[in-house]
């Protein structure tokens, strides 16, 4: 007689990959270093944004990068190691985000205790990367005009899910149509306090205000 | 679209349960998700029925019990939910709403049969 027995488990799915980012987290803790998680689709201007952060912060800050790319191609961490800055390549293998795993082994291949600031740019895609914890202490998304006002409605798990919204490509706005309140009531009914700086990369507008945010962010995180 | 990452922690999470039991195969796995979560049913199965061979839930059938999500609304407290997507609040229409849940995304249970 086969006997069936029904065991209780309660355990969230991704688990295993939340104790390993909050290992990650206690790592960057322990050297004062902040971790940004950057997100947002192919061609919202990741790679330029976090071009134009290092330009802003390098002479305040030691700064080093993680480029998550789904290919072997290594476009994005040899633009960063030209400004002689360090920088690591994970390769997914095809996945269509960056794990916990995958950035405590970028992490483990940089010299933490002489590093600020790490920015981790994560797989461009606006579904999958939300699920994953890295570790790092802050979610950034990087939205940009040309993508559409509907997007907070159609991707309401990575709108909701993170703690900073760019908008950038600003500069584009007197030739696409983008309804500027529509998008921003599809970001306040999934996350009301989103502290959003609108930017454009290409001509520079805007980012000071972001360069203050990094400063007094870094402050109080060694505040503790 | 991650959905061969879930299944890994899925099959992952059931193993790990199955090993007190060496005698035993699973037979079934409760899968509880938010309507939020993004995921996709089919998805999970089929790439289940791929990674599960010649272990100890080859066979084993995944049920997925769906939660609606819940929101509130800021202005008037109106407690409702949606099946999917998020919406303004059907008593005042307003925005400002807060997700109470929908992000589940958890293995409840699982069901093992001894022969």
């Amino acid at each position: 007689m086969s006997k069936t027995i029904h065991i209780n488990v309660v355990e969230n799915i991704l688990g295993a990959n939340d104790q390993l980012a909050e290992s990650n987290e206690g790592l960057l803790q322990q050297s004062g270093t902040l971790g940004l998680n950057i997100m947002a689709s192919p061609g919202a201007g990741k790679t330029s944004f976090i071009m134009k952060t290092i330009s802003l912060l390098r002479d305040q800050y030691r700064i080093a990068v993680i480029e998550g790319d789904t290919s072997a191609a290594t476009i994005d961490a040899d633009k960063v190691s030209s400004l002689g800055l360090p920088a690591v390549q994970i390769n997914t293998g095809g996945d269509c985000h960056l794990d916990a795993n995958m950035v405590r082994n970028g992490l483990a291949k940089l010299n933490l205790k002489d590093l600020d600031l790490v920015l981790v740019e994560n797989v461009g895609n606006l579904v999958c990367p939300a699920a994953f914890k890295l570790g790092t202490h802050r979610n950034i998304l990087i939205a940009s005009v040309p993508e559409g006002d509907d997007k907070p409605y159609k991707y309401p798990a990575m709108y909701s899910s993170v703690d900073i919204l760019i908008l950038n490509k600003i500069d584009l706005l007197p030739y696409i149509p983008f309804n500027m309140d529509y998008f921003i009531d599809g970001v306040r009914i999934l996350n009301p306090n989103l502290v959003t700086f609108p930017v454009s990369c290409l001509h520079g507008t805007g980012l000071e205000a972001w360069n203050d945010w990094v400063v007094q962010e870094l402050k109080e995180y060694r505040k503790g | 679209m991650h959905e061969l990452a879930v299944t890994e922690s899925i099959l992952s999470i059931a193993r790990t349960q199955a090993e007190k039991y060496p005698a035993a195969r699973v037979t079934a796995i409760h899968l509880v998700l938010g309507s939020l979560s993004s995921l996709v049913d089919d998805s999970i199965t089929f790439y289940w029925e791929i990674i599960n061979r010649d272990t100890p839930c080859e066979g084993a059938t995944l049920v997925f019990h769906r939660l609606p999500a819940k929101l509130v609304c800021m202005d008037c407290m109106t407690e409702y939910e949606v099946e999917a997507g998020i919406t303004a609040c059907p008593a005042c229409s307003s925005v400002k709403v807060k997700i109470l849940s929908g992000n589940e995304f958890r293995v409840d249970s699982i069901e093992i049969t001894e022969d």
